[in-house]
């Protein structure tokens, strides 16, 4: 077992991408997602009729730097501060038994809990829809909320489960075969979204 | 990670880290309403007790029940044992029932290694007579680093019993490894034989003057004298070991105001800590079970959870 590293010193330049290679695409520059993540915040907004007795949870890794940013922006537009915390599912996972040991990132719930909040749960990207149904449980565990709702920054289709995204910044049609990557400023240096690989 | 934990040495830092850092997580549950976590459903794990325990026994129950496995308390009073079944015929009848691990602790030094190689289920170390209890310096590093932050460049005081001791094994080779500064300080007659090869091999010092060593170091962990493994006389009274070695009153107030205060428990109030350094502020003895616990869960995530159980 090797020790994880922790998240990558936010300075260091985005991932090595061989060059000019035709696989690899970006779909949403840096402007594309700071939009999408401000029609996102001002979506939830709306929908709850304001930012009362929100509660944004971010999974790990990028999820929670994504939820960082959309209370920030809710911060500005209602003029109060909305509380955000992160929810780590690795113990609830239910493929650990097929890979190797997983680190464990650390869950921060704000002070007066989950009970009877909308929790808004944000990752990156919206798959087959598995860490949703962990982070599912993984609330279950910690309280009870009045709701739960989901937002994601891309939403690529081929789900496992019955699970839907309530707030999307971006609907990618994708074959199985791609790979999605989300880079974010905080991690990565810089704000993109690509796509590579796949046969097309 | 190996598969098995049987000793301290069988980790190196970045294992102990992981460990460590895994626990942190692990010890919020314990201050949820909720206390259980779904990881380890359909593990099936035995305590395997052949000498009396109450904290490691009853923590690593608890933690294993709160990751969801399947917990099985098996002790030598009560089973075949008392029968005259032997230890490998024990384990090996255990291990045909299907189970997926074993934590094991036994009065002969090396049981749990061989037990290892009886069986095909991963086997943890619990106290093995006066070798090791690797989980025991685990989480008695989880507490000095929750209150003293990272060890590195620490001088830690070990006291007490050393002949007898498998706490301090494994404590002096998880102190090492996190770059700790260690003394051992006991009676002559208290020390084990031979530590001065010992000490100049794994790079500690020894010393029979507690009054010099106390003022000087940023933990102080009190071993237990363990009558119950003494037939001879290494003291002439208590009250002399007391006297010589005890954590008193007196000597509490020579102690830095940082200086946090470790036993493994369970103590013997008056004999080697005095209940005004047991119940001190600097006293770590609560947090140390607390963190017993979590620290254990973490040792059976990583033990468990993974691929055919183990990388």
């Amino acid at each position: 077992m090797t020790r994880p590293e922790s998240a990558p010193p936010s300075d260091s330049p985005p991932a090595d991408l061989p060059e000019g290679d035709q696989s690899v695409r970006v779909v949403m520059s840096s402007g594309d997602v700071s939009r999408a993540l401000r029609r996102v915040a001002h979506e939830i907004l709306e929908r709850n009729k304001g930012s009362q007795d929100l509660l944004v949870l971010g999974i790990p890794t990028r999820g929670v730097a994504l939820a960082q940013r959309l209370v920030h922006v809710m911060a500005e537009v209602e003029g109060r501060d909305v509380p955000s915390g992160a929810l780590d599912i690795t113990m609830h996972r239910d493929d650990l038994r097929r890979n190797p040991i997983r680190a464990i990132e650390h869950t921060y719930i704000p002070a007066p809990g989950i009970d009877d909040k909308t929790v808004v749960l944000v990752d990156d990207v919206l798959f087959s829809g598995r860490t949703v149904r962990a982070a599912m449980d993984a609330i279950s565990d910690l309280g009870r909320p009045r709701a739960i709702r989901l937002a994601v920054l891309v939403d690529r289709g081929h789900r496992d489960l019955p699970i839907r995204a309530d707030y999307v910044g971006k609907n990618l049609p994708t074959s199985r075969s791609e790979r999605v990557q989300v880079c974010l400023a905080e991690h990565d240096g810089l704000d993109e979204v690509r796509i590579s690989g796949g046969d097309r | 990670m190996k598969r098995h934990l049987l000793s301290m040495n069988d980790l190196d830092r970045n294992d102990i880290l992981t460990i460590l850092d895994t626990a942190e997580s692990m010890h919020d549950v314990q201050h949820r309403e909720v206390k259980k976590l779904p990881t380890l459903r359909g593990r099936t794990v035995v305590n395997l007790f052949f000498e009396d325990s109450t904290r490691t026994r009853s923590s690593f129950e608890i933690a294993g029940k709160w990751l969801s496995a399947d917990v099985i308390n098996i002790s030598a009073k009560g089973s075949s044992t008392s029968k005259g079944e032997s230890l490998r015929d024990t384990v090996r009848t255990v291990a045909a029932m299907g189970v997926d691990g074993f934590v094991i602790r036994h009065s002969a030094s090396g049981a749990a290694q061989q037990v290892s190689e009886w069986v095909d289920a991963v086997v943890i170390n619990a106290g093995d007579g006066l070798h090791e209890h690797p989980t025991q310096a685990l989480l008695d590093a989880y507490s000095m680093r929750q209150r003293l932050g990272d060890l590195q460049g620490l001088h830690v005081a070990l006291v007490g019993d050393l002949t007898h001791s498998r706490v301090l094994r494994s404590n002096l080779i998880c102190l090492k490894t996190l770059g700790a500064r260690v003394t051992v300080v006991a009676p002559p007659t208290l020390m084990p034989a031979g530590i001065e090869t010992w000490a100049a091999s794994e790079g500690f010092t020894t010393s029979y003057d507690l009054d010099a060593v106390l003022p000087c170091v940023d933990a102080v962990m009190m071993l237990r004298v363990q009558r119950e493994r003494m037939s001879g006389g290494f003291f002439p009274t208590a009250r002399e070991y007391t006297v010589g070695y005890g954590l008193t009153r007196e000597r509490l107030r020579t102690l830095q105001k940082h200086t946090v205060i470790c036993h493994p428990g369970p103590m013997n109030r008056g004999l080697e800590i005095a209940a005004d350094a047991a119940d001190a502020a600097q006293s770590l003895v609560l947090d140390q079970v607390s963190a017993g616990v979590a620290v254990r869960m973490s040792v059976l995530y990583h033990l468990f959870a993974g691929e055919g159980s183990l990388t």
